[in-house]
Order: structure tokens, then sequence, then C-alpha cells
């Protein structure tokens, strides 16, 4: 065969992997968006691109523009300041609890973004603990939003830098050491260059995310704040200006598409060539007063400021004496539900479960494609339009299949499948993002041992390959659970009025007024944090670190 | 068996292999020797065909392997690093060949067993990969690679991470090994005791070409050119001009064997045919440092003029460093190259 020959059938494969997730996303995504657009540029038959300079220059739009950007920054420089401290903690001390630890930074991750906008506001907000305690209120200020943005974001430093720091190889420091160099230029010289490009990675992660929030702003902000995310929703469901809305899509997917080149871009060059030990043999117990001053820094962080409102939360939906708030979620009230609340858990659960099937088949078929070692710079383009989703605003997705998916050739407003399909789409760049390293790290010359052992490729695929990311399977499934179980953005567009999942029947209750509607919504966040948090603990014991990066 | 026709590679613009040739006959026991770099790797994986070629082919008794992939050859490959499977234990490991050819279960335990025995591993069945020593990988990694029954057994540095005194013994266990089953072996290996012990034939690789391929003896005895000779370890090197049975060189005037290639040439003397004699007689030099080989002594020589020579001497008449000595030269121990 020649090398040609050999080329070309590569390509074939990929390709042929690459089909199914292509086709979902140009279906589910690329679709959609280009309906919005086209509703809100075409008028009259005609383009009317004029409109991005006239919304844009707009002072209100400048106003949503400007903060968008610097809450985002702020909340990144926050976040990295406050999580950079506990990454360290978590990779290179060893001490009583730290499994634990890394469970609790873990589970606000996957919380969905209405609990813990509920639960800050529980904490920091009108009636809220620190009000009756001293009278401090932060809910009317920006604080409020940066605080949850740090709860948020704090696990994806802590994980993307951490998870890399415990398996640097101590001895690279020591070498340094052993030519002169002190303890901090060691650190300085060795250590922080090979952190570097995760810690860019975690930021740029953070940046997107938090310039994106929708939910923790929307409850958070007020009238005062609104991102761009918030004022797309507003300008849908609220203004129903959908040129404007369409307009300012526009301009989030250019700043979100340049923000995820950078983080290809970051990821590569961290998957290049460094030496990885066994997180096991890097811990040591703390020495000195210095480190022993770090780890109570984190361990007070965390309380205040991850575990604190989710304590809060839960005392408040226990206000009600015997468990009242619960059992009102089992009554139709008629008014704001057609069924109980507490059928939502089921709907709930169904939905994920749809939803992590497709995420999973997905995010695995482009992660299969997106590993192989001759993947050219389209597939790896490929790479950044698949975390598109996850970047472009979750409002997007469900307004995009409310208006795209309800006419034929693909009418889908009946089909329950609705709902999945677009929480998959918001799973799918976990389970890629979350297999992808693990795929890669997979020696090429075991598979080469495999094939001149007699294994086709498809076995080769089956008894080499899959028996090491089976593990990493069931945590990318695990994360697709989790997300979809807390979408938000999305599914309150497009989840049906009876049938609404967890979130958005908390955000509904949320909406009305009245102690019990408050107290069902935080008995019924508390429901879903207690599950979210159980899959969670289950993936912390089937998880290694070396299975990817969140 | 095998036969390699102008087999040429290129990584970019370099050519990994240059239009290499090279036949091995059914039994016969082949050992690739070259520094690393040498394009020794990608020879077997061009023969595994995991190593797609730009020119030439590699025929596998009489058939044309060009579009056969790796995994229908029928050749088997011990890698390296071993490479056993670290989520199978042992006998997993030494099935999975079988497995793949469809070999009955019943028969398969039996075959396991039976190679285990073979490479002195009996009931290490179940024992974990990766709890395995060194050693024991590289017996588990051959059980593996023999367990198909290749037409065509190839080991790449099939001993280069063991202690000394383990690959010394495990050479002598190949070599039994291989004559026992009337195995066809292509082996590389840039350790030439290990070639020489191993092997019915070496081929000497440099750059991607084949310098030389001979039976251990004559390769030792009589190395092609100059890189062949500095790469076995001789450090005696040096151009010469040779009229009759006298070389000129930088030595003065050598006695070489009678018949010898005439003209200008590349010398070979070997440290054995450097007598080391009183000062002022033959060749004066100063001792420049002294080496202890187990069964002799090297003596590395500064002559007042010329380049450093080396000597074998016995133990017992070494002298020491900064001493001054002569040197007269043995004309059986030198050959002429080129």
């Amino acid at each position: 065969m020649t090398a040609r020959g050999r080329d070309v059938r590569g390509s074939a494969v990929r390709l042929g992997l690459l089909a199914l997730p292509a086709a979902f996303f140009a279906v589910f995504f690329a679709w959609p968006v280009a309906a919005i657009v086209a509703r809100g540029l075409r008028t009259d038959g005609a383009w009317h691109p004029g409109r991005i300079a006239d919304v844009v220059a707009q002072p209100d739009i400048r106003h949503v523009l400007w903060f968008t950007c610097w809450q985002a920054l702020a909340s990144t420089a926050l976040t990295l300041l406050l999580a950079l401290p506990a990454a360290f903690v978590l990779a290179r001390l060893d001490f009583p609890g730290r499994q634990l630890l890394r469970a609790v930074v873990t589970i606000p991750f996957v919380l969905p973004t209405v609990v813990a906008g509920s639960a800050f506001l529980a904490l920091v907000g009108h009636g809220g603990l620190l009000d009756r305690l001293w009278g401090v209120r932060l809910d009317t200020t920006v604080w409020a939003i940066l605080l949850a943005h740090v709860f948020f974001n704090y696990a994806v430093v802590v994980r993307t830098v951490g998870g890399l720091w415990s398996q640097l190889d101590p001895r690279q420091e020591e070498a340094a050491r052993m030519l002169g160099a002190s303890p901090w230029g060691a650190f300085r010289k060795v250590t922080l260059p090979a952190l570097a490009p995760a810690v860019a990675a975690a930021a740029l992660m953070v940046f997107l995310f938090t310039f994106t929030s929708f939910g923790v702003v929307q409850i958070l902000g007020g009238p005062t704040f609104s991102t761009l995310e918030v004022e797309i929703y507003r300008q849908t469901s609220e203004v129903f200006d959908l040129s404007t809305a369409a307009v300012l899509t526009l301009v989030q997917f250019a700043a979100v598409g340049a923000v995820l080149v950078v983080h290809a871009w970051t990821v590569r060059r961290r998957e290049t060539a460094l030496r990885l030990v066994d997180p096991e043999i890097t811990a040591r117990r703390p020495r000195g007063a210095g480190q022993r001053a770090l780890l109570a820094g984190v361990l007070a962080t965390v309380a205040l400021l991850l575990v604190l409102p989710l304590a809060v939360l839960v005392r408040r939906s226990l206000d009600a004496p015997g468990f009242g708030y619960y059992r009102a979620l089992t009554r139709t009230d008629g008014g704001t539900f057609l069924v109980a609340p507490v059928h939502a858990v089921w709907t709930s659960l169904q939905y994920a479960v749809a939803a992590t099937v497709i995420a999973v088949v997905i995010g695995g078929l482009a992660a299969a494609a997106l590993a192989r070692r001759d993947a050219g710079r389209l597939v790896r383009g490929f790479d950044a339009l698949l975390m598109l989703p996850l970047g472009v605003s979750a409002v997007t997705v469900g307004f995009g299949f409310l208006i795209a998916l309800d006419e034929p050739p693909l009418d889908l407003r009946q089909s329950w499948l609705l709902v999945p399909l677009a929480q998959a789409l918001v799973g799918a760049p976990f389970v890629v993002r979350t297999m992808l390293p693990v795929l890669r790290a997979v020696d090429l010359r075991l598979r080469e041992a495999a094939a001149v052992l007699g294994a086709s490729p498809w076995r080769v695929w089956r008894e080499v390959d899959l028996p090491l990311v089976r593990r990493a399977l069931v945590v990318a499934a695990g994360f697709a659970f989790a997300v979809s179980l807390g979408e938000f953005g999305a599914t309150v567009f497009i989840a049906r009025p009876d049938n609404p999942t967890l979130p958005v029947a908390v955000a509904r209750l949320l909406s009305r007024p009245g102690d019990l509607n408050y107290g069902q919504a935080m008995a019924l966040s508390t429901i879903l944090m207690v599950v979210c948090a159980a899959a969670l603990l289950v993936l912390e014991r089937l998880r290694t670190d070396r299975t990817g990066e969140f | 068996m095998l036969s390699l026709k102008s087999v040429t590679v290129r990584f970019g613009g370099r050519a990994v292999l240059d239009a290499v040739d090279l036949e091995i006959a059914e039994h016969e026991v082949v050992c690739v020797l070259g520094p690393s770099g040498s394009g020794k790797s990608t020879l077997l994986r061009a023969v595994a065909g995991l190593q797609p070629l730009d020119a030439g082919r590699v025929s596998l008794a009489g058939h044309d392997q060009g579009g056969v992939p790796a995994h229908q050859r029928g050749v088997g490959l011990m890698f390296q690093d071993h490479q056993l499977f670290p989520q199978r234990d042992v006998a997993a490991n030494v099935a999975f060949g079988l497995r793949m050819h469809g070999v009955a279960k019943a028969e398969r335990v039996a075959r396991v067993g039976e190679l285990l025995d073979m490479v002195g591993m009996p009931g290490a069945d179940r024992r974990a990969v990766a709890g395995l020593s060194g050693g024991e990988q590289q017996r588990v990694a051959l059980a593996r690679a023999l367990a198909p029954r290749p037409r065509l057994l190839m080991l790449d540095e099939p001993l280069g991470q063991l202690d000394r005194s383990l690959r010394e013994r495990l050479v002598v266990e190949l070599r039994e090994l291989f004559g026992r089953l009337g195995t066809t072996v292509l082996a590389v290996t840039h350790d030439q005791g290990e070639a020489f012990a191993l092997a019915d034939r070496v081929v000497v690789m440099r750059d991607g070409r084949i310098a030389q391929s001979g039976t251990p003896l004559e390769v030792w005895q009589r190395p092609a050119d100059a890189f062949v000779a500095r790469f076995l370890g001789f450090e005696n090197v040096v151009p010469a001009t040779v009229v009759g049975a006298v070389a000129d060189s930088p030595w003065g005037k050598l006695p070489v064997p009678q018949g010898a290639p005439q003209g200008d040439r590349t010398l070979l003397v070997r440290p054995a045919g450097v007598r080391l004699v009183p000062a002022d007689t033959g060749l004066t030099c100063t001792v420049a440092a002294r080496t202890f080989k187990g069964t002799h002594v090297a003596v590395h020589l500064q002559p007042g003029d010329g380049p450093r020579l080396e000597a074998a001497c016995a133990l017992r008449d070494a002298p020491e460093t900064g001493d001054r000595v002569g040197a007269e030269f043995d004309a059986a121990e030198i050959v002429v190259l080129d």
C-alpha cells in the first residue's frame, strides 16, 4: 500500500465518523441559528445588514455590551484569584477529607443556574441571611453576580489546572533546585510554564461561561444589570423584537467564536509532550505555616462561597413546619401547573436519560474522529465548532428550535424528543472534552500491537480503545446527564407547559409571588441539587484524574 | 521467505529507508544492527504493514504484501517496550492473537499454557501485567507474539531495557528457542553483542541503507568500511596508503597481510594487534588512559604525532597512566578496509 492510499483511507474513516455529528449539528444547531438570523435581518425579502450598526449604536445596547464584557473579565479574574490556591491545595497537599473537598468543589458546576441564583438570593438578597444578621444586601450590586460566577466556575479552574498540576512530575522542580534555583525560582521557571496553557484554557472557559451567563444574571441582576444573553431573552420574550435579538446573537457569535478559537489552540498546546506521573505520588502532607495557612484559607473560601449558599437554600426549603413546602409539591394547585410540581422530577429524569444517550453517541463519534493522530486542520476546526453550542447562548438554541423545527420538513413541536435534542446539543461538547484527552492518550503502538496480532481496525477499537476509555465514557455520560438535568436557557423555551423540567418549574415558582411558591422553589431546588450531587459523587468514585478536564 | 526490493520510506523529505534490498530464508535468524536513527525500526514496521512504503515492495513467501493490511500479514512483532495490554492479565495478553484468529477456547487455554511453559513462566496466567518485572514482561510479550504461530517473527530491541545479566541469559534462551521452533526471525538492535549472539546473519544499517550483511564472524573479522568498524567498537581506524605488504599510516609503516588491496585505503588495527614493548622500540607512545575490561585492559596510547591508539593487554602486563611505552604491530590483526 502506498502512503497516499493510506491517507485516502484514513480520511474516509474520519469522514465516516464525523458524518453523524456533523449532520446533527447542521440540523439542530446551524439551521435554527440561521433561521433566527434570517428572521431578524431579513424583512420583505431583502437583507438588512445595516441593522447591526443601528442596534449596536443604541445607548442601552452599548451599555449591555460593556457590562457583559467587564463583568466577564472581573468574574474570570476573581475566580482565578480564589481558585488557583485551591488547585494547588487539591493537587499537591495530602490531608484528611481531600476527596470530599474535591467533590464539594465540583458540585456547584453541575448545579442548575436557577438553583444557584436563588441560593445566592437567599444568602445576600432581601430577607436573606446577611440581611437578617447585619442588614447587608448585595443583590442590588454587581458583587452578587460576581460571587455567584465564582461559585459556578471555581471547579473549572480547580479541575483544569489542578488536574494537570497533580500529574506534573515533582522531579522536574527538584532538578531545577539541584541546578541552583530557589523554591520560588523553580516554581516560576519550571512549574508555571508547564501550567500556563492549562491556566489560560481554564480562564477562557470561565470567561466564556460568564460572558454568556443567563440564569444568574436574570435572577440577581434585577433591572440594573443585563448581559447579552439576558437581553436576547428579554428582546425575544418580552419586547418581541426578533430583529434586535438576532443582531445581538450575531454579536455574541463573533465574540464566542473568537474565544473558542483561542481555547482550541491552548488545548492543543496542553496536550503536547508533558511528562505526567501518577497523581497519587505527587501529594505531600502540608509543611510549614505558609502551606497550612493556604489550606485553611482555601477551606474557608469553599465553606463561605460554595457551601454556605447551598446550606441556606436547604434551610429555606425547610422553613415551613413538617416539610410543608415539600408536601406542597405533590399537590396540584391548579394555577401554576397542570400537574403536581413533583412530577417535574420524573419528566426531568426521562429527558436527561434520552439527552445523555444522544450526547454520548454524537460526542463519542466526534471524539473518536478528532482523536485520530492524522486529523487535519479541517477536523480540528470541527473541534472548536462542537464547542459552539456550549458558548453560544442557550437561549438562542432554544428559541432557534422553536422557530426552525416547527414546520415541515422537520416538525418536532409535538415531539417529546425536542427537549432532549436541545439538551444533548449542550451536553455533547462536554462528552467530547472528556473523551478526547483519554482517546489521545491511548498509545498508538498498543493499537499496532493488536493489529499485528491479527485484529482488524474495528476489533482494535473494541479490544484496545474501548476497555481503556470505558471509564471516561461513563464519566462523560454522567456529565451529559447532569448538564441536561440542569439545563435551563434552552429548555425554558421548548418544554411543554404541562411537562416542565425541574429548572423550569423552579423558575416558574420563583416568578410568582408568595412564601409558598418561594418555599416550593427552594424545596424543588434542593431535590435537584441532591440528584445532581448524587450523580456527581458516583462519577467521583469512577473517575481517575486522567479522564478529561472538567 | 521475506523479500524486500528497493524499499523506500520518507519522513518529510528525508529517506529513512533508502532503497533497501533484503532477503531472508526460511528458518533464518537475521539481526539488523545499527545506531539509533538508522531506520531499523522503520524496516520492521514496513514489513509488518504499519508503515506505508513510498517505493519498493515487500513480499512474504513470494506474495507481494502491497495493500495487505497489518492484521492479515501473519507476521509477529514484539515491540521495543513490549506494549502489553494493561487492562488484561498475562493469559489474556498471550491469547489475544489466538482470539483474533478465531481459535476455539479450549485450544487457546492449552496453547497459552504451553507458551507460558516455553518462556519460563508456568502458572502466570492470572497475573496482572502491571505487576510484572521487565524480564517477565519480555517473556510474556514473546509468548504473545509467538502464539498465533507467525510465519515471521520480528523483534524490536527485544532486550533493550533489561539489565545486563538478564539480557545475556535471555539471549541464550532466545537462541535456543528459535533453534528448537525453527522460527524465521528478523530482529533489530543497537547492541552488537546481542546481534552477534542471536543471529545467523547480521545486517548493519546506516542512514537507511544496508552497510554490510554477513555472518557474525564475517562482519566481525572484515568490517565493510570505516563506519561499520567504528560502530562495532573499533577505535583504531585510520587512512593509509598500501604498497605491497606495507601500509603508510599516521602511526608509521605498518605490516598488512599478503594480498591486501593496494592504494589509498582505510586501515583497521585491532587492539589485540598492538603489542606493548619497552620505550624507544617501535612507535613511542605515552599511556593516556587505561580501562579495565574484565578479561583484559584497554590501554589508550598517545603517540608523539598522530591519533590515539588502543591496545589490549593482559592485566598483569598493563602499564600505568603516564608511562612511556613502545608499540609494535601484528599483520594478522590488521585489516585493510574498502
